[in-house]
């Protein structure tokens, strides 16, 4: 089987805190993938390198057979992503979103608007098209963001805790459209989430991350049965702890009240 | 090239939705022209150099094209902890490509702004020479724009957060346009002031406003156009040089 994400010996340092500590792995073209861990273990640091948002301190990402590093352009047209934290551009309406998503991945006119009525229905949004997103809750903001990265068929799709906030209406919609995309065109889907069961459910393989390593991974049966429990979300807790972790606030939330501020 | 133009038509279209942002920056040039410009137009009068709100106006629309500029260029703070700047990062376009684009609209939305500042001052009482150098002028207006929207870049790419933009204003901005010779004539001035307003890439912006509007000027527009462009290009190019480095 083709390996299209390989990962070696991955770190990645902030000043003294090593955020993601010595990791390997690999996934599979054509796989469902979960990355799975508690808050801070490192997940999103993975995935920002290996979508070259961040440089890694040592070790090497290959997606699809091109260095992040040395060939940013190559490994970006490979990819899609959802990130975690919102990424729209809140005074654009929703349809200018897509547009300019679109135009930035060079997705040809005609195709380009084909997608986009047809994700924006999928999602509910056409109707909605012509508003700014600014004027979105947030489950809308959600939806538009993973229309958005599917836009213009990545053969990998990263998709960063996509279902968090998200009606389980959407949740399975959302899943059942990636499924389809997953078997028709065999794009590669790299998941993170809380929600265990939503992991058990989708997942072909697992990797769980904890304070920067890579504490285990297989199938969900097999991590069940490494741990000798029923549940995936047992399974979890057993290999990750009890221990709720705290994250730090960030200088974006005392922005967001400055910026509440700011506009009138 | 679409690329670059749907970046820029991004900023247009941002700027166009503000309208309180439009409006709350031309109150500042307003006040300005009406203050200083009727408060110390019978002075400068007495001293023999004429009116001053002609004098003041191409001044003033110096200081709201670089506070515009300026202000678009660190716009890429917002963007960086909005999120946004990650869906530009991730696209597959290069790093100068996006900084070119973003430049490009937040220089045009700068010169926009300086030529409602231009209308507003006829309705004070500025009144123009002649109006034969307005395509010049508005090329000077783009110029000027474009290098201010670079230095924003530039000084946004080293920052993290809004916190030192107050620091921004106070030290950059403020020295930027009280040194530039927007409220003075050059001529005459001492020493230190006239060594200083000559370090001021904004001298030159204004002095050639003033050469295209009042037929006024003191370094002569070739000497503008030569310093301007060779700043322009100095501050594009580390304006990009620290964009590229930008991780998130």
């Amino acid at each position: 089987m083709n390996q299209i994400i390989e990962v070696k010996n991955l770190t990645k340092k902030f000043d003294d805190f090593v955020a993601v500590n010595d990791v390997s792995f690999s996934v599979n073209e054509g796989e469902i993938f979960a990355f799975l861990g508690p808050n801070g273990a490192g997940k999103s640091t993975t995935i920002k390198m290996l979508t070259t948002l961040l440089h890694p301190t040592r070790g090497t990402v290959t997606l699809d057979g091109h260095d992040p590093v040395r060939q940013p352009d190559l490994v970006r047209r490979t990819f899609g992503i959802v990130f975690q934290d919102p990424s729209l551009d809140d005074e654009l309406t929703a349809w200018e979103n897509m547009e300019f998503h679109g135009v930035l991945y060079d997705v040809p006119d005609k195709l380009r608007w084909e997608r986009i009525l047809q994700l924006l229905k999928f999602v509910d949004l056409w109707d909605r098209r012509k508003s700014l997103v600014k004027e979105f809750s947030g489950g809308m903001k959600r939806r538009l963001e993973i229309a958005r990265g599917l836009l213009h068929h990545p053969k990998i799709i990263f998709l960063d805790e996509p279902t968090l906030g998200l009606d389980p209406q959407t949740r399975n919609h959302m899943w059942a459209y990636l499924k389809e995309l997953n078997k028709n065109e065999g794009t590669t889907v790299f998941f993170t989430t809380h929600y265990m069961e939503e992991a058990d459910r989708i997942a072909q393989r697992i990797a769980i991350i904890d304070h920067g390593k890579i504490i285990a991974s297989g199938t969900s049966a097999e991590l069940k049965q490494q741990t000798a429990t029923s549940s995936l979300e047992e399974a979890f807790l057993a290999l990750t702890g009890e221990t709720i972790r705290e994250e730090a606030a960030t200088s974006t939330d005392h922005l967001r009240t400055m910026r509440r501020v700011w506009r009138r | 090239m679409k690329k670059i133009y749907i970046l820029w038509l991004r900023q247009i279209k941002r700027y166009l939705r503000s309208k309180s942002r439009i409006v709350g920056s031309l109150a500042q040039p307003l006040l300005f022209l009406l203050a200083l410009g009727y408060g110390l137009g019978g002075v400068f009068q007495q001293a023999g150099q004429g009116s001053y709100i002609n004098f003041l106006t191409p001044g003033i629309i110096g200081m709201s094209i670089i506070f515009t500029a300026i202000f678009t260029g660190i716009e890429i703070i917002w963007d960086r902890q909005f999120g946004f700047l990650k869906e530009m990062m991730v696209a597959p376009m290069s790093r100068l490509n996006i900084m070119i684009g973003r430049t490009l609209g937040g220089a045009t939305v700068a010169t926009i702004q300086g030529l409602i500042v231009l209308a507003i001052s006829l309705l004070v009482g500025f009144r123009p020479d002649h109006w034969s150098g307005l395509p010049l002028l508005v090329l000077f207006m783009f110029l000027v724009a474009l290098l201010f929207t670079a230095l924003g870049t530039m000084i946004a790419s080293l920052l993290n957060d809004m916190q030192g933009f107050q620091l921004i204003m106070n030290f950059l901005v403020m020295p930027l346009f009280f040194l530039s010779g927007a409220l003075f004539p050059l001529d005459n001035l001492p020493r230190a002031l006239a060594i200083v307003t000559r370090l001021d890439p904004l001298s030159y912006g204004i002095d050639a406003f003033r050469i295209l509007l009042i037929s006024a000027g003191h370094y002569g527009l070739g000497a503008d156009l030569l310093v301007l462009s060779t700043v322009t290009v100095g501050f594009l190019w580390l304006g990009s040089y620290f964009f590229k480095k930008i991780q998130i």
